[in-house]
């Protein structure tokens, strides 16, 4: 944990710098602020997982040598079919069409897209293999 | 004029030979041990630029080549020397070698200094191509618009257009510094002379700035780089550089008038 | 981070075992399994690959003599335009990230899934619905996008561009941006989570290191193209003027936010193929990686100077600050230096066994060299101004992409076919196709390098018998042959291999990191058992316990570490 926190830190603190030089070099402002967002994508997610790495003991995947009983837990819960995923793509891809032909489409897609963003979360929420 | 009158003639010789060989000399030294190449002052299949800025680029290109060469030669004679000499012999396993810090610094050192040096040529060459000079000889307004090229010389009041079937002409003075003015009135276009070692983009609603010091007379193609619609191939244009006193009885013959 | 606390309990819980599950096509829609959607992606951006070579072929064909009327020239505009979009958008990166590492990531890291299926299954079909939306152009009234693939306003306008196409070719960049970002988050998501114990950031192998770094620069790069592309479109349509003169705006804010897109993209291209030829030399040569933190470093640095070269594509607008991208785009030349000397150090005293895998890295690195120089060329603002827009250009990306995208890119697709099917290709067909692909691709792109220094812009659908571009693009139309015919033999050896199958071992070629360690191809859920990984290198030390890197444990040790 704490090298993934030191690495989107040292990302955020690289892009702060550059954005600092380039910044007070050209006055440019569309890509200082793009740099910018870079930087903040590199210093928010490392605080907090900095916060975390303080609050927790390392895991077994951050330990050199870890023993047996450090290495067992859960890993998670994986789902292995679901069509939800798909319905939502099938969607996704009718909306775009309809952004093209302005069409009917886009109340299929959106009814599409709404019920496999619900089914979703429900089947999630229920966790588990599905 | 017709696309076939139009020539992709070479610039070369007609300069100070003793400053090219400076030049040449300066830049190979980027190279350690290919000196021996700046006499001698490979074109490396570049035009070797027909204007004086054109010309710092092309010498500019010629060092960059020259270390490319040297760099090249030693990375691929490391690979091939590698490929030949660990071919598979046995099933032995080889020591097995982490790392080697100090051929790891080497290569990082190394290029490090290669880059610092050709990135001082660079700023050296960039700010003698980019200089403007505050009082030119000539000024010209170049308008790029789909498809062709308008060029206006404000001085005698000369307009020259141009279209996909008529490619115009730019005319300018051998030695003497022109001013050129750059703008587009609908899309992006790249205003492109191969023989000048020179392109810059015609942008809309943004006017650009550069001077051009023609040192050898002749006809030039110049083209479109920047992709601009349907007939983009098609929106060339000429330059011919005419020496001072042919470019004085050309202007004057043409002012006031518009050739389309 | 329920997960994170959940694993700190000690229960011997396992991941879910599985239902039997559906069968047929609804499976096949279904299914969550990030090896089957990594294959499905690596299948699908093969397909889109052979399309817009087929493309190239055209585009070549009609350079091939002066003055040629093969295609007109509006056919010719959406020929390049889509591909370039799609060798870019659908293949190169999608291939790589979608479908190398969807494989290869969990089970390298041990790990039974990707850190969210769900997502990882939309992705994929965001992507083959945005895909199917950027062919759809074609059978438009107006015909495809012909903008080329950075779509530069206000060449891309609704004056300018009016029709469908191009908003069919907005659409399915959306679509597959949204694809892309999805796909970065799960990425950097399990590999930051779901690592098996021991295995602590610095023993990863270097291919999951080089997808970490790509699924942070996705996340930097994607959501600015995305930003750009929704701008465009209200452009089009609702009447904004973001980029359009008239009401205010700025064309060159276009360039800036694609770029600043466009430049990470390279490199989110390239990553992911540098790290798989960094997992096939030491394999070939029976050695460790040569200087593995110091390569860690360098796509580090590339990252990171990646971000702030984008205006290297704009050198030529006269509205950037020339010295600082100037410098910095020179300075990604020293961390690629150093992974390329890393592979030679790598080889350097191995055992190099030349089978496909590692003659076609051998010729990616060959490529990729030749247009990496090139490319500090046109890091040089005064060089790019002779340069730029020209075959010279394009002669470097095709060197560039080509070589990472197709030669790395079949080096990792034979080295890892036996996994990914459980059958072996033939030898003898990927040797021919190397060769054939070799030597058309360097007969192609050898003699662009000389048309874009005399001169020959790029996009250009004609050329005058005066210009003297003939006999260089002769040559170059026949070495594209060459490669086609070069990918004929590779759907032969598909086709061979399909039809009369010859069984694979799980570990044909004494792999090193632990997709080597599960058998070809892998169960359900990755593993029956992962090896107690405590180097870099865990399926090497298990079978070769003499030379391990990392601890070797007692027999005793072994048989309570090793995890069901």
């Amino acid at each position: 944990m704490k090298f993934e926190h030191k690495l989107y830190l040292g990302l955020g603190v690289f892009f702060a710098v550059i954005v600092a030089i380039y910044w007070f070099w050209s006055g440019e402002s569309g890509g200082s602020t793009l740099i910018l967002a870079s930087a903040l994508l590199g210093l928010v997610p490392g605080a907090y997982l900095g916060w975390w790495a303080m609050r927790m003991k390392p895991r077994p995947e951050d330990l050199e040598d870890p023993t047996s009983e450090e290495s067992t837990g859960v890993v998670g819960a994986f789902p292995t079919y679901t069509i939800w995923p798909f319905v939502m793509g099938m969607g996704a891809f009718m909306i775009g069409l309809a952004m093209v032909f302005g069409s009917w489409t886009l109340v299929i897609g959106f009814a599409f897209a709404i019920s496999a963003a619900i089914s979703v979360t429900l089947e999630s929420k229920r966790g588990g293999a599905v | 004029m017709k696309r076939s009158t139009i020539k992709t003639a070479r610039a070369e010789g007609n300069s100070p030979a003793s400053r090219r060989v400076r030049w040449g000399a300066k830049l190979a030294g980027l190279a350690v041990g290919s000196v021996a190449l700046a006499g001698c002052s490979p074109a490396f299949g570049a035009y070797r630029g027909a204007t004086t800025q054109g010309r710092s680029t092309f010498h500019l290109f010629q060092g960059f080549a020259i270390t490319a060469i040297f760099v090249g030669g030693i990375t691929f004679g490391l690979l091939f020397f590698v490929l030949l000499r660990y071919r598979k012999k046995s099933d032995a396993i080889p020591k097995q070698r982490h790392s080697n810090v100090k051929i790891e610094i080497l290569y990082t050192v190394i290029p490090i200094l290669i880059v610092v040096g050709l990135f001082f040529f660079t700023v050296k060459v960039e700010n003698k191509v980019d200089a403007l000079n505050p009082s030119p000889n000539v000024k010209v307004t170049v308008t790029a618009f789909q498809w062709g090229w308008k060029f206006y010389y404000p001085a005698t009041n000369t307009t020259v257009i141009g279209s996909i079937k008529h490619y115009p002409q730019l005319v300018l003075p051998e030695g003497e510094t022109t001013a050129i003015t750059l703008v587009s009135q609908d899309v992006v276009h790249g205003f492109y002379i191969p023989a000048f070692n020179f392109s810059r983009y015609a942008l809309p609603g943004f006017v650009n700035h550069f001077d051009f010091t023609p040192t050898s007379a002749g006809t030039y193609i110049g083209r479109c780089s920047q992709l601009c619609g349907l007939y983009h191939s098609e929106m060339l244009f000429s330059v011919k550089v005419l020496s001072a006193q042919q470019f004085q009885s050309w202007t004057s013959s043409q002012a006031g008038k518009v050739t389309a | 981070m329920t997960l994170l606390e959940q694993k700190g309990e000690a229960s011997a819980h396992l991941p879910v075992e599985h239902h039997q599950g559906p069968t047929g096509y609804y499976r096949w829609l279904s299914s969550t399994d990030h090896k089957v959607i990594g294959k499905n992606y690596m299948y699908t951006s093969l397909v889109f690959m052979l399309i817009a070579g087929l493309m190239a072929m055209l585009i070549r064909t009609q350079l091939a003599s002066p003055n040629s009327t093969f295609v007109s020239q509006q056919t010719y505009n959406e020929l390049f335009t889509i591909h370039g979009s799609m060798m870019l958008y659908l293949f190169a990166g999608p291939f790589a990230f979608g479908g190398f590492a969807n494989y290869l990531i969990p089970l390298q890291i041990g790990a039974p899934d990707m850190a969210f299926p769900r997502l990882n299954a939309l992705s994929y079909w965001l992507y083959l619905t945005g895909g199917i939306t950027m062919l759809l152009g074609f059978f438009t009234a107006s015909g495809a996008a012909a903008f080329g693939w950075v779509g530069y306003a206000p060449l891309s306008s609704s004056t300018n561009s009016p029709g469908a196409g191009p908003d069919l070719w907005i659409v399915s960049i959306a679509l597959v941006g949204f694809s892309g970002i999805f796909t970065g988050v799960n990425l950097v998501t399990t590999i930051f989570y779901l690592r098996a114990p021991g295995m602590t950031m610095f023993r990863m192998p270097i291919f999951t290191w080089n997808m970490l770094v790509t699924g942070l620069l996705i996340l930097i790069a994607f959501p600015v193209l995305t930003a750009a592309l929704i701008m465009l479109y209200a452009d089009r349509h609702f009447g904004t003027h973001v980029y359009s003169v008239k009401g205010g705006g700025s064309p060159v804010l276009w360039q800036n936010l694609f770029w600043f897109f466009g430049h990470p993209e390279v490199y989110i291209l390239a990553l992911p193929f540098f790290g798989m030829v960094s997992e096939i030399f030491p394999v070939f040569s029976k050695k460790p990686i040569f200087g593995y933190k110091g390569l860690v470093f360098a796509t580090l640095a590339i990252a990171g100077l990646s971000t702030g070269v984008w205006a290297h594509h704009m050198f030529t607008t006269g509205t950037v600050l020339l010295p600082f991208f100037s410098a910095l785009s020179l300075l990604i030349a020293v961390p690629t230096g150093i992974k390329i000397f890393t592979w030679i150090g790598t080889m350097w005293g191995g055992q190099l066994d030349f089978k496909a895998p590692l003659t076609w890295a051998v010729g990616f690195i060959v490529a990729f060299t030749m247009g990496g120089i090139t490319g500090v060329f046109l890091a040089s603002p005064p060089i790019d101004f002779a340069t730029h827009d020209t075959y010279f250009v394009v002669a470097h990306f095709h060197q560039v992409l080509f070589g990472t995208t197709i030669f790395a890119g079949f080096a990792g697709f034979f080295f890892w076919f036996p996994k990914l099917t459980g059958r072996m290709y033939r030898e003898k067909l990927a040797k021919l196709q190397f060769w054939l692909v070799f030597i058309g691709f360097n007969l192609t792109f050898l003699p662009q390098y000389l048309l874009g220094l005399r001169g020959m812009p790029r996009r250009i659908a004609v050329y005058a018998t005066t210009d003297h571009f003939t006999f260089l693009n002769r040559l170059s139309t026949a070495g594209a042959y060459l490669t086609a015919i070069g990918f004929v033999v590779f759907l032969v050896n598909m086709w061979v291999s399909w039809r009369s199958p010859i069984k694979a071992p799980d570990n044909p070629w004494d792999g090193h990191a632990l997709e080597w360690a599960t058998s070809s191809p892998p169960p359900s859920h990755n593993f029956h058992k992962v090896p107690p990984i405590r180097s870099n290198r865990p399926t090497w030390d298990m079978n070769h316990p003499e030379h391990a890197d990392g601890r070797v444990m007692t027999a005793a040790e072994l048989s309570r570490e090793v995890l069901d």
